[in-house]
């Protein structure tokens, strides 16, 4: 997006030429480029407060406003979305935490420890993670068919099964992200708890845990959102409405243009993200740093 | 702090006699370890009862090669646990256990899958084929007996509680297991509960009365020998098939027709005109998949156009993504400009949204007759941002750059901070233009620092499923091609549309192109660490 040409604006400042030179063809490309970002989201703003519910009657921005798709989406038996949320909430915050203490587990032995197969170990993980989890869906779901013949539990439409499917990744890029913010916690730390006495379980839960709090955060939050957004091995693995994360749920709520409860899909989709966008907002700073570190959007 | 006698036993571990070990053992004890013991202990028992209990359930399905698994890794899982040593592997295993089952694995299952020809009519056994084939031709027999049938239950398993209408013997089958004398509670000489089983009650059979009229027992081990069935959960009576299978000559003959069907061994039944009988069974094709996929036209056409597509839309994406988040991040630099905030925080807003949602929404805005851009912004116009070949592509990567640019600002901000600002006055003092120390002093500065995240972009943008398959669905379709793809597909969303929609799912076809997908991102993978050493701090 280039900053468009009707660029003379009135803008009340004196020495106006000087001005423009310095800063305010800045603000001029910032405003263009913040209402390229902004636009959609205020487009599913209007739609989710617009009663009628479908596509064209959405394209006039803010003509009505009511909160009925939302008391509708939450309250129609046909649309299971609070389910949905909760099972997004279950399977993206159980998946994020386990995740996140499984790496860090692992973290900290390929940092602090010297064994064979170390090198080989750290580089397996990375060249693994290349290829992609949802590429094997083909695999995965027939491994799950067989699973769900012996253990029901943990089988085809469970949040069990996918959440262990998702845990699979645990040992991958977050893992080299947090080993790299582990190198840097000074060794001498750990040497002096340990003649104090402390053994190397001590250590790690008392003293490394709360100083890689901050990479722990990020790596949190980075796979809480990348889970939440998980759609090809949710819609494979989860088959009743009732047990399917939102993704799923909503996609299908608009996957026929013509017939899409298009207002009721924006309200679900303002619900979905109000959270993630406040934490997401809140820990920016951190993230910034985090992912220079290294990590990606995914 | 008093347990100093015992810590040099974990890293070190040097031969000890038992005394001493037992001796290490108290000290552990009375410095406070006894919290930690008891939780591990706690845990493997979690983990061994788990383990148990999965060992139990396979033996009953006589699983013997998962079974043996299990208890392997059990075993090894508590030997690690127990040791005194061992002390890295305590802290990769739960790692490693998830990796090799859900991605290793998982792939080698992938590699297997394209060897065969799994998918629609092809997904089960020769036998699971054999019985399937003959339950869907199964008649009535004229003038066969009547059997009192009760319909009983276990876990969700209906099964069929049958008194022999000559002897009034009880017998039990499933749709997979055939009948079986037991001890059943018998009522005016009609067998009706048995243990272990429920026994389902009339609006039970009611209300599942499709399953029960499904419900097709076989009589004896022979298929040949027919099957119960039930229409109202009372009265059963004896099918048997129009399908007669021939074990010793290993042909199907239809007895209504006097056809004769042999194994072609492609996984089928065919007669000599070529007619399938489906559903067949899984057989390994060895690397027909790949021949097929590499030199059948209706099939390489597509594979080969969705691949270079990979290609473009991966590199463009990068490409746009990273400079309009440059040239924000930069904009930024400048000290005196107000509002900073205020812009970063609008301008991360795409970021932090959760992707799938403004993939849809763009679908929606984008809509040819209903959506905003064309009715509101355009006013009317019929542009199909979505349907037109060239115009979708164009449409995929505008909303991939609103869903990437605001990470690329992010990382270049961070980047750009990291330049030190002597740079700069450096480059004045020589008398360098501000875009030439952009260009010949800052740029490459940044490079360094976020290729890695490049490279990472390019392999997530390679295989951005979500993307593609929420706003255009691949579509447009290709036209006179085998397999449903499209013109904006993904080597990934072709490989999940070809795996899981349509009439025809090809599993062995949609693993075969995962494995050619794998080759091309492990080459460029080891291309890329050569190029930029990424692992070369690793010591």
């Amino acid at each position: 997006m280039a900053p468009s040409p009707r660029a003379e604006r009135p803008v009340r400042r004196r020495p106006f030429g000087k001005w423009f030179a310095d800063t305010g063809w800045r603000h001029l490309v910032a405003i263009v480029v913040s209402a390229f970002a902004i636009f959609p989201l205020l487009y599913v703003l209007s739609a989710s407060l617009n009663p009628s519910g479908t596509l064209t009657g959405t394209n006039q921005l803010f003509s009505a406003v009511g909160i009925d798709s939302y008391v509708r989406i939450l309250t129609d038996p046909q649309i299971p979305y609070p389910q949905w949320f909760l099972n997004t909430m279950i399977v993206a915050l159980i998946t994020g935490f386990t995740m996140v203490f499984i790496g860090a587990l692992a973290a900290y032995a390929f940092s602090r420890m010297r064994f064979t197969g170390r090198r080989v170990g750290l580089i397996t993980i990375v060249v693994v993670q290349m290829f992609p989890q949802m590429l094997a869906v083909v695999a995965i779901f027939l491994m799950f068919s067989s699973i769900s013949d012996w253990f029901p539990a943990i089988g085809l439409n469970t949040l069990s099964g996918l959440i262990l499917i998702y845990l699979g990744g645990a040992l991958g890029v977050n893992t080299y992200l947090m080993y790299g913010f582990f190198n840097t916690i000074p060794k001498e730390l750990d040497e002096a708890a340990k003649i104090d006495g402390a053994g190397h379980a001590r250590i790690f839960f008392t003293i490394i845990l709360r100083l890689v709090a901050p990479i722990l955060a990020v790596v949190g939050l980075l796979s809480f959102i990348g889970i939440v957004n998980e759609y090809m091995i949710a819609s494979v693995l989860l088959i009743d409405p009732d047990k399917q994360t939102l993704v799923v749920g909503l996609t299908k709520l608009v996957s026929n243009p013509r017939y899409a409860d298009w207002s009721g899909f924006a309200a679900g989709a303002v619900m979905a993200a109000i959270p993630v966008v406040i934490v997401f907002l809140l820990l920016q700073r951190y993230i910034v740093g985090g992912l220079t570190a290294g990590a990606t959007k995914g | 702090m008093t347990d100093t006698l015992s810590t040099a036993t974990d890293e070190k571990a040097p031969p000890q006699t038992p005394r001493q070990r037992s001796a290490a053992r108290m000290a552990d004890a009375a410095g406070g370890r006894l919290r930690w013991l008891v939780l591990k202990i706690v845990m493997l028992a979690i983990v061994d009862a788990v383990a148990l209990y999965a060992v139990f359930v396979l033996f009953l399905h006589n699983e013997w090669l998962v079974l043996t698994l299990v208890t392997a890794v059990t075993i090894l899982v508590n030997w690690i646990y127990f040791s005194r040593k061992q002390i890295p592997a305590k802290y990769l295993t739960p790692g490693i256990i998830l990796l090799v089952v859900f991605q290793i694995f998982t792939l080698s299952y992938t590699a297997y899958i394209g060897l065969t020809n799994y998918g629609t009519g092809h997904n089960g056994s020769k036998d699971q084929a054999i019985a399937s084939l003959m339950r869907s031709s199964l008649v009535r027999v004229e003038d066969s007996p009547t059997f009192d049938v009760t319909v009983v239950e276990r876990v969700g398993e209906l099964g069929l509680l049958v008194t022999d209408p000559t002897d009034g013997e009880a017998s039990l089958g499933t749709n997979l297991k055939p009948l079986e004398p037991v001890d059943a509670t018998m009522e005016g000489g009609k067998a009706v509960a048995v243990d272990g089983w429920t026994t389902l009650t009339f609006a039970d059979v009611l209300a599942r009365s499709n399953e029960v009229e499904e419900l097709a027992v076989p009589y004896t081990d022979d298929p040949n020998d027919g099957a119960i069935r039930t229409q109202d959960g009372q009265k059963g009576y004896l099918y048997t098939s129009t399908l007669v299978y021939d074990a010793s000559a290993d042909t199907m003959t239809d007895t209504t027709t006097g056809t004769v069907y042999t194994d072609d061994g492609e996984g089928a039944f065919t007669s000599e005109s070529g007619e399938q009988l489906l559903p067949g069974w899984q057989v390994f094709v060895g690397f027909d998949n790949f021949v097929r996929a590499l030199t059948d036209t209706t099939i390489r056409g597509p594979l080969l156009a969705v691949t270079a597509w990979t290609f473009v839309f991966a590199i463009v994406s990068v490409a746009t993504t990273f400079f309009l988040g440059l040239l924000l991040a930069m904009l930024f630099q400048n000290t005196r400009m107000r509002f900073k905030n205020g812009y970063r925080i609008m301008l991360i807003l795409p970021y932090a949204f959760p992707a799938f949602l403004s993939a849809l929404i763009w679908a929606g805005m984008m809509n040819k007759s209903f959506g905003f851009i064309n009715q509101v912004l355009l006013g009317g116009a019929e542009i199909g941002w979505l349907t037109d070949p060239w115009i979708a592509k164009f449409s995929v990567l505008l909303v991939n750059l609103w869903l990437g640019f605001p990470y690329m600002f992010l990382v270049c901000m961070g980047a750009l901070q990291g330049i030190p600002e002597e740079v700069n006055e450096a480059g004045v003092m020589d008398g360098a233009s501000p875009w030439q120390i952009f260009r010949r002093i800052k740029l490459p500065l940044l490079l360094v620092t976020v290729t890695p995240l490049l490279i990472a972009s390019f392999a997530f943008n390679f295989n951005n499923f979500n993307l593609i398959y929420m706003l255009t669905g691949g579509g447009p379709r290709f036209e006179d091609t085998a397999i449903p793809a499209g013109h904006t597909d993904l080597l990934i969303s072709m490989v999940y549309k070809v795996a899981f929609t349509g009439q025809n799912r090809d599993y062995g076809l949609a693993s075969a192109f995962t494995i050619l997908i794998f080759i091309v991102v492990a080459v460029i993978a080891v291309i890329s660490f050569r190029k930029t050493k990424a692992l070369e701090e690793l010591n």
